[in-house]
């Protein structure tokens, strides 16, 4: 078993769901509250990662990401090394990767919070600030844990993306499903199969946890 | 002093969109808004609260301007020291009763702050519930915390949005004697918007009738809803009777004029109206103001007598609602003991009495 792969794809899922949850939450926040008419087109920009074949994304984060490109160059002349194929690099491409899985759950809670507490607090003389420490983030702690989990558990089974703008340093990028990739090329089909088995029962696992708490949140199956 | 002169267009249930216009001030005390459901009750006081933003207008509290569209002065709501108890009371379901009550106490110390729930959970009975959740508590308990904590902020105005629907008569006069206990101190304007009659007579002070987005009546509430000019305002009033008529003469020097009713030919005699003859027009009659009679009456004042059969009775309490056939059909409110004197049953031939009076010809 390769421990050292389990543990970057660990510290890489709790990473990105970590940033996405702090991320995700103003801008789920916005869409769920906003009159703006043209919220359909961030909405669909937000959710491109659902349909997006990862590579496709993953190809350009690494154009973006090179060392000719925008966020590369910037990168490059700020800190003096390349952004591509670094964790760093690895985490910023997942932030976009499992971004509809942190934001989709926050969106479903906040939409379905009663208008008439949040009116309820601003007439009390409660600032939007107050409001949403207050009324909508206690109130919606199942959208929050929904949002951690599955972008956890999405960002752990990457593959296309990690591919592409991460490629396959052991330590530094070689992830879990890269791993298995390697193992099955190299018909080390025993080892692949103790690695698929491990991330099953991880994915598994976590969804159990999210669906004993709540039905609340973006899910394939109806309420309760 | 509240003053609003705003306009704005909204939606009611379904697509129909109606333009809101009211101009009115509102003193201390009561100020009930009567008026069915899309009148526009609920977006007036969405506006003086700051929820919405009318599209034109001004309003102003005391000499502080909240809202003004040529100034682009919107106040928002947290500043706007408004109170606004909604129909669905909104109390925060994972905050406790005395937690729910604090929510809008902006005072300094723990101690001040620990004051004024006490003395907002005492006024309101409630303070032996402060631990609670609100979901352990009954619907009337809801209703006083949910006033406790739009009160426990010192409002300037209280915004009512049929805060009090579905408790009954005894409860619903407890809660507003506490209220107006509350009120007979601070002296704040309070509005309280409702579509049931009954709520408009417990509170008994000045009423503001609306219908779609414009205020047809404004009084106190026997003038307003006695006389109701409106056939939207009939309804909400509990006028049973809405007949459909054609003016057929025109009588000024005696002040009535004398309609047909439709379908039939028969005719009937009502306060002089804005109809021109050959004109339709509505009329409405409170089923309790008409009189039966088993015989033919003779020698009485009330200039309408109409004959008819019963067709069906039903006893609701002490109330007997019968169905009469008489020219069109008439609903009429009777008590059991009439029924059992005058040996009433479905198929009795009677007359109908109505006084002139008791006709309240509606404007559309």
């Amino acid at each position: 078993m390769n421990l050292q792969a389990l543990l970057l794809s660990v510290r890489l899922a709790l990473t990105v769901a970590l940033l996405l949850l702090v991320l995700a939450m103003p801008l789920a926040y916005w869409l769920a509250f906003t009159k703006w008419r043209g919220k359909f087109l961030l909405e669909s920009i937000v959710a491109l990662p659902l349909v997006l074949p990862p590579t496709v994304l993953g190809f350009y984060a690494l154009i973006l990401f090179g060392s000719r490109g925008t966020i590369g160059k910037l990168w490059q002349s700020l800190f003096g090394h390349p952004l591509a194929f670094t964790f760093t690099g690895l985490v910023l491409a997942s932030l976009l990767y499992s971004l509809p899985f942190a934001v989709q759950p926050l969106i479903t809670s906040f939409e379905s919070l009663d208008r008439r507490l949040l009116d309820a607090s601003s007439t009390l003389g409660a600032s939007p600030g107050r409001t949403f420490l207050r009324i909508i983030l206690p109130l919606s702690w199942p959208g929050l844990v929904s949002a951690f989990v599955l972008s956890f558990a999405h960002t752990l089974g990457e593959f296309g993306v990690v591919l592409m703008v991460g490629g396959n340093l052991p330590g530094i990028t070689r992830t879990v499903s890269i791993d298995i990739y390697d193992r099955v090329q190299a018909m080390d089909y025993s080892g692949a199969h103790r690695m698929a088995l491990l991330l099953l029962v991880i994915s598994f696992a976590v969804l159990a946890a999210v669906y004993s708490i709540t039905r609340r949140v973006w899910s394939p199956w109806p309420a309760r | 002093m509240l003053s609003i002169d705003i306009e704005k267009q909204y939606h009611s249930q379904g697509s129909s969109s109606f333009q809101l216009q009211i101009k009115e001030e509102f003193s201390p005390g009561f100020t009930v808004l009567f008026g069915p459901s899309g009148a526009g009750k609920s977006t007036i006081l969405d506006c003086i609260a700051g929820l919405q933003t009318p599209d034109a207008g001004r309003i102003t509290l005391g000499d502080e301007q909240l809202y003004d569209a040529g100034r682009k002065v919107v106040v928002p709501p947290q500043s706007r020291k408004i109170a606004y108890v909604f129909q669905s009371l909104a109390l925060f379901p994972h905050l406790s009763v005395a937690e729910n009550v604090g929510y809008g106490i902006s005072a300094s110390s723990g101690a001040e702050r620990r004051a004024i729930i006490q003395s907002a959970s005492q006024a309101f009975h409630i303070a032996d519930l402060s631990g609670r959740n609100p979901r352990q508590l009954s619907g009337g308990q809801q209703q006083r915390v949910a006033l406790a904590r739009s009160l426990a902020t010192d409002p300037r105005v209280l915004l009512l949005d049929e805060p009090l629907t579905g408790l009954d008569a005894h409860f619903r006069e407890t809660i507003l004697q506490d209220l107006r206990a509350w009120n007979a101190s601070k002296r704040i304007p309070i509005l309280y918007v409702t579509h049931n009659r009954e709520e408009v007579d417990a509170i008994g002070e000045r009423v503001v009738a609306l219908s779609q987005g414009l205020v047809i009546a404004a009084g106190n509430p026997r003038a307003v809803l006695d006389a109701p000019r409106a056939m939207a305002l009939a309804q909400a009033a509990g006028f049973e009777n809405l007949l459909t008529t054609r003016v057929a003469n025109l009588r000024p020097a005696d002040g009535v004029m004398d309609v047909v009713l439709l379908p039939s030919n028969k005719h009937l005699e009502v306060p002089l109206g804005t109809g021109q003859v050959e004109n339709p027009i509505r009329v409405a009659i409170r089923a309790g103001d008409i009189l039966l009679a088993t015989e033919m009456p003779r020698s009485i004042s009330a200039r309408n007598i109409l004959p008819g059969k019963v067709e069906s009775m039903e006893t609701c309490g002490t109330l007997v609602v019968l169905q009469v056939n008489a020219g069109a059909h008439f609903v009429v409110h009777v008590t059991p003991a009439a029924v059992r004197e005058l040996s009433l049953a479905a198929g009795a031939a009677v007359w109908l009495v109505v006084k002139t009076h008791s006709c309240h010809v509606l404007a559309d």
